[in-house]
């Protein structure tokens, strides 16, 4: 539990820190909460020589309106999601989530950016960032891209990040009021990854579904977007049938692993369950 | 007396003695986190060791390359077994009469096992330098099953005793078998099975489980070259075995030999055996010349210090057909692991697994263990329980539900019909110990009737109705036992570790002015020891509690004791106690004699003086006799005022209790939730109840862990798979049930205070009581039995097999 040797910067600015990381190469890591690299680090799973801490960089932190969209800057921190006027007011999934990550003392620590850069399959936030079409703002040494969230994960810890860059923060446009929502985690204690969790963000017009867009946790090598369950229950009123046809779809896309958490194919069946779950805790939300 | 003179209740309440519900005075200390323990010692130029471990769970060793390691700055030697082996301490003596590997020699046996010890300025170059040591391996097959264990193809695993046919404990029958235990009566057993109208028979297996103290296990070592003493400051919960074992394998004579315990952050019997770490700090120490400091990570604690359980109990009942028991008949596979390091009484390879007839009235039974190695960690210790009464109550509380399923009885009545009668007591049991005190029947109709538990039924009943009507996808399940404990080892005549007979013993002396200290044999690591001896004392010999100072842990100061663990402190120390004070007292009452000039006989005590009987304003107190014992005792006596007593108790004591559980479970995620649980324990004359309390909070929380979720699992290469608190279940009070907790009071009549001990009893009781619970909401469908742990897949496991999923 005692991590190998390592350099600690911390730059003031985004810039600086762009510099470091490209000049630095791939011996150099960002660390933002540092609850997943730090760890990894102690186990001597990852021995980074270089930590580029980003907690100095003031551009990086922060919740704001933009147009019709929120924008999370990186550091932020689930503690601020959950204490945040603004996410309780639009983005209420955003608070029910980050309250499902571990402990306070975790949230306090934990930052937004970390949760969904790190390609950690584990992680809450990629899948409600997936069920919310999420835009990541991506600083590297050649200037600033935007990227799907959709687009972003490749594969355990492998994302769309090119060596050298950081993402810098979660552009997400506001759901319409009176949208449903629900993250429904199943996990054996406090602190666990989910054995099974699902993000449904959806709108409901005359009786139907208008809207519905879904997101897997922990699942498989990546967080999942669930789009042919989504598909199928748009339109839908949610009745038994087309749900129970939606989560054998969802289903369908999983591949988690088997693990103490269970076998792959109860951990499939909890994915199911915990759609259904979250389904209709976001029909009944929803105006 | 005028109203100014305090009342003898009134003066009772300020000793805050028995009965009181003191608050901890050690929490003064740990809430501030003002506690000392061993890694706050920080010595000058203190060096730090670290380990390099086996990847494989069984290979042989070709080759060891430490040039590597040696390099890194700050490393000052990098030992290995041919280190040790001049020295004889490649290899160390076990509690239980075999040897443990220090450091791997030709063979590693289990993953995570000790094959060098790096010694270092830093932590952190002892952990660089620890991944540079290069081991050649040849990797062996694996042997993981300890029910395959005797296979006649299974993989030889001990070499080093490979052609020693006579173990510690009798003959060894193979290469893996280490002993095998029996007792009863077999024939009578056999008759009684002919003759039973209804027979069950179930294996069941209680898994492999870690204690997990939120402390590690740690030590520093210190050898002063110019004095040839040594110094351990290490989490000891039996320092004084510590002291005569060191002194027995490193020859250093005893009373060279320092053990200090310090604070200890849980034990649980994980810290009641030595590990290599204490044996390599020591030998690094006297190699360097300076202090060493050994720390593990929790890895380590959970991959390779003493486990618990792994106990496989293949259990009959025979019963007659109104549910009368008339046999019982046990034969386990106890899974000790690459060494038989298990801490038991010597004469006790299975512990006292033999309590497994429990609380009930079964006129034969017969019991047989057989020990073996596998490629796993050693270990076998108690897990804040008596030696093996835990599985015993596991064994026994479930095969009484399965029976009482087959005959159709209600598990609670089926329990009544068969629990030892109050008449019976002092009641010999059919596997040879003699129960001291106990009313169960009064216990569990208490339980019952606090809970409700007709009511219960009715209401799981409708629920099981409403499952089939397909209104709810939760069942109800409700687990009922009753458990019986044996603690305080223990007699001489039956109890020894290494020889060493398992009294214990306390001394007391009073100060001048009144006040005192007291020093045991035993040693706390978080059961409150401070606060209750004193408490012992202040009801003894009438001064205050807190004008009482209790020490423990340091072998120079403390008189001998074989430490805390098995619940036994109170029984044995807490005796020991009384009976030291009592002799001060009786001290007391000569002076008191003397200076009121009245016969020993006219004194009657009158709880914090004695009186003058009949005249009850002529009374000398104990403070004015703390300093008459000094300065003006009566003619040739002998100043001073201080007693020591060891006690070697006559029986154990059999703190026993009633517990019900009911937990709903999600059919369709087989997740449960512990919706009551409530637990009467009797564990004799209570000291605090405060602290009873708090014990069983804390021994119900380890056995809720253990029944719903604890297992040290390994696959089939031998790779530890829950070796973190991320994959080993440790609860946090968000999971953590509410606990209801009730009493009856048995005293123990062979006990100086009567009390009987209670920290593990709820761990005895509580695993069970989950368990039965979880299985009973799945029984309407003809479920038996469900090996533990109920986590959430297993259950949804059960549901599945009984196509509750449609």
């Amino acid at each position: 539990m005692i991590p190998g040797p390592f350099a600690y910067h911390r730059p003031a600015s985004l810039q600086d820190a762009v510099g470091l990381l490209s000049e630095l190469g791939e011996d150099a890591r960002p660390l933002a909460g540092g609850h997943s690299l730090i760890p990894m680090m102690k186990l001597r799973l990852a021995s980074p020589a270089h930590l580029i801490d980003l907690a100095g960089i003031a551009g990086l932190k922060g919740l704001r309106e933009d147009g019709g969209e929120i924008v999370i800057g990186a550091t932020t921190t689930q503690q601020e999601l959950v204490t945040s006027d603004l996410v309780a007011g639009k983005l209420p999934i955003l608070r029910e989530t980050s309250l499902t990550i571990a402990d306070p003392q975790v949230r306090y620590l934990g930052t937004l950016g970390g949760n969904v850069a790190n390609g950690d399959p584990g992680n809450d936030m990629p899948a409600v960032m997936l069920a919310l079409d999420a835009t990541y703002e991506i600083a590297g040494k050649s200037g600033t891209r935007r990227l799907a969230a959709r687009a972003f994960y490749q594969s355990a810890y492998v994302t769309a990040l090119a060596p050298g860059e950081i993402l810098t923060a979660v552009r997400i446009k506001v759901p319409p009021a009176g949208h449903g929502y629900a993250y429904e985690k199943l996990k054996r204690k406090v602190g666990d990854y989910a054995t099974a969790a699902a993000a449904v963000v959806l709108t409901i017009g005359g009786g139907k579904v208008a809207s519905c867009a879904i997101g897997l946790t922990n699942l498989a090598e990546t967080p999942l977007y669930a789009e042919e369950a989504s598909r199928i229950i748009a339109g839908s009123a949610l009745d038994d049938a087309t749900v129970r046809k939606a989560v054998a779809a969802a289903e369908a896309i999983t591949a988690p692993a088997s693990d103490g958490r269970g076998p792959a194919h109860y951990r499939t069946k909890m994915a199911g369950v915990m759609l259904a779950r979250a389904l209709a805790r976001a029909k009944a939300r929803a105006a | 007396m005028n109203d100014m003179t305090p009342t003898a209740a009134e003066r009772a309440e300020k000793l805050q003695g028995m009965g009181c519900k003191r608050k901890r005075v050690e929490d003064v200390r740990f809430v501030q986190g003002k506690g000392s323990y061993v890694d706050d010692l920080k010595l000058p130029g203190m060096l730090y060791g670290d380990f390099t471990r086996s990847p494989h769970a069984h290979a042989r060793i070709k080759r060891i390359d430490t040039s590597k390691a040696q390099q890194v700055p700050g490393v000052l030697a990098v030992l290995t077994a041919a280190d040790l082996k001049p020295l004889s301490l490649h290899y160390m003596p076990t509690l239980a009469g075999d040897v443990a590997a220090v450091l791997a020699e030709d063979k590693v046996l289990y993953q995570n096992q000790e094959v060098a010890f790096i010694v270092a300025e830093d932590r952190y170059a002892a952990a660089d330098a620890a991944d540079l040591v290069e081991v050649e391996y040849e990797a062996l097959p694996v042997l993981i099953d300890p029910l395959k264990a005797m296979a006649p193809d299974a993989p030889l695993l001990r070499e080093d005793i490979k052609d020693k046919t006579d173990g510690a404990h009798g003959k060894r029958r193979h290469h893996n078998h280490i002993f095998t235990w029996e007792m009863g009566d077999k024939d009578a057993v056999e008759a009684a099975f002919r003759k039973a109208d209804v027979t069950i028979k179930e294996l069941i297996s209680y898994q492999r489980v870690h204690p997990c103290p939120l402390e590690t296990c740690q030590a520093v070592a210190s050898f002063d070259k110019i004095k040839g003493e040594l110094t351990v400051w290490g989490t000891f919960q039996a320092p004084h075995v510590i002291r005569t074992v060191a002194s027995l394998i490193s020859k250093i004579p005893e009373h060279k030999i320092h053990v200090i315990a310090p604070d200890i952050g849980g034990g649980f019997g994980n810290k009641v055996g030595a590990y290599p770490g204490y044996i390599c700090a020591i030998v690094a120490s006297i190699v360097t010349g300076r202090p060493v400091k050994w720390v593990e990570d929790r890895i380590e604690n959970l991959t390779t210090t003493a486990f618990a359980r792994d106990y496989h109990m293949t259990t009959e009942i025979a019963c007659t057909r109104d549910g009368k028991v008339t046999g019982l008949r046990v034969h386990t596979v106890a899974d000790h692991g690459a060494f038989d390091a298990c801490a038991d009484p010597s004469k006790w390879p299975a512990g006292f697994f033999n309590i497994v007839t429990g609380s009930y009235d079964f006129p034969v039974a017969h019991v047989a263990v057989d020990g073996v190695y596998t490629n796993k960690a050693p270990g076998g210790v108690a897990y804040r329980c008596s030696f093996r009464v835990t599985e015993a109550a596991y064994c026994i509380e479930r095969a009484m539900d399965i029976m009482a399923q087959k005959l159709g009885m209600d598990p609670a009545e089926f329990r009544m019909k068969n629990l030892i009668r109050r008449e019976q007591f002092p009641y010999t049991s059919a596997l040879g110990w003699e129960y001291d005190s106990g009313d169960y029947h009064a216990a569990l109709q208490k339980a019952l009737e606090a809970t409700g538990y007709k009511q219960l039924r009715r209401e799981q009943k409708e629920r099981q109705d409403a499952f089939r009507r397909g209104e709810t996808r939760e069942l109800m399940g409700i687990g009922v036992i009753f458990f019986t404990e044996i603690v305080g080892a223990g007699p001489s005549r039956n109890c020894d570790i290494l020889g060493i007979a398992m009294f214990d013993s306390a001394e007391i002396r009073i100060h001048p002015t009144g006040s005192a200290i007291a020093r045991l044999g035993t040693k706390s690591q978080g059961q409150g020891h401070e606060t209750t001896y004193a408490q012992i004392i202040a009801s003894e010999i009438g001064i205050p509690a807190d004008a009482i100072t209790v020490e423990e842990g340091n072998t120079d100061t403390a008189p001998y004791g074989l430490g805390t663990y098995g619940s036994r402190s109170t029984p044995v120390s807490g005796a020991a106690t009384a009976m030291a004070a009592r002799k001060i007292k009786a001290k007391a009452q000569m002076i008191a004699a003397h200076l009121l000039e009245v016969h020993d006989d006219d004194l009657e005590w009158d709880v914090d003086r004695f009186r003058v009987k009949g005249n009850p304003e002529r009374f000398k107190t104990m403070t004015e006799l703390a300093w008459a014992a000094y300065n003006s005792p009566p003619p040739g006596m002998e100043p001073g005022l201080e007693a020591v007593s060891y006690y070697d108790p006559p029986n154990m004591t059999y703190p026993f209790g009633a517990y019900v559980c009911v937990v709903d479970v999600d059919v369709d995620t087989g997740a449960t939730k512990v919706r009551r649980f409530y637990a009467l324990d009797d564990c004799g004359t209570r000291i605090n109840p405060m602290i009873i309390e708090g014990q069983i909070h804390g021994g119900l929380t380890e056995a809720f862990a253990i029944a719903m979720g604890q297992e040290i699992h390994y696959d089939e290469d031998g790779n530890v798979t829950t070796g973190s608190l991320m994959d080993y279940f440790l609860p946090t009070a968000v999971e953590t049930p509410n606990w209801e907790t009730d009493w009856t009071t048995t005293p123990s009549p062979h006990h100086p205070i009567g009390a009987k001990g209670v920290g593990e009893s709820p761990n005895v009781g509580g695993v069970p009581c989950f368990a039965n619970a979880v299985i009973d909401a799945f029984k309407f469908l003809g479920t038996t039995h469900v090996a533990m742990p109920h986590d959430n897949w297993r259950t949804w496991m059960v549901a599945d097999k009984l196509g509750l999923h449609g």
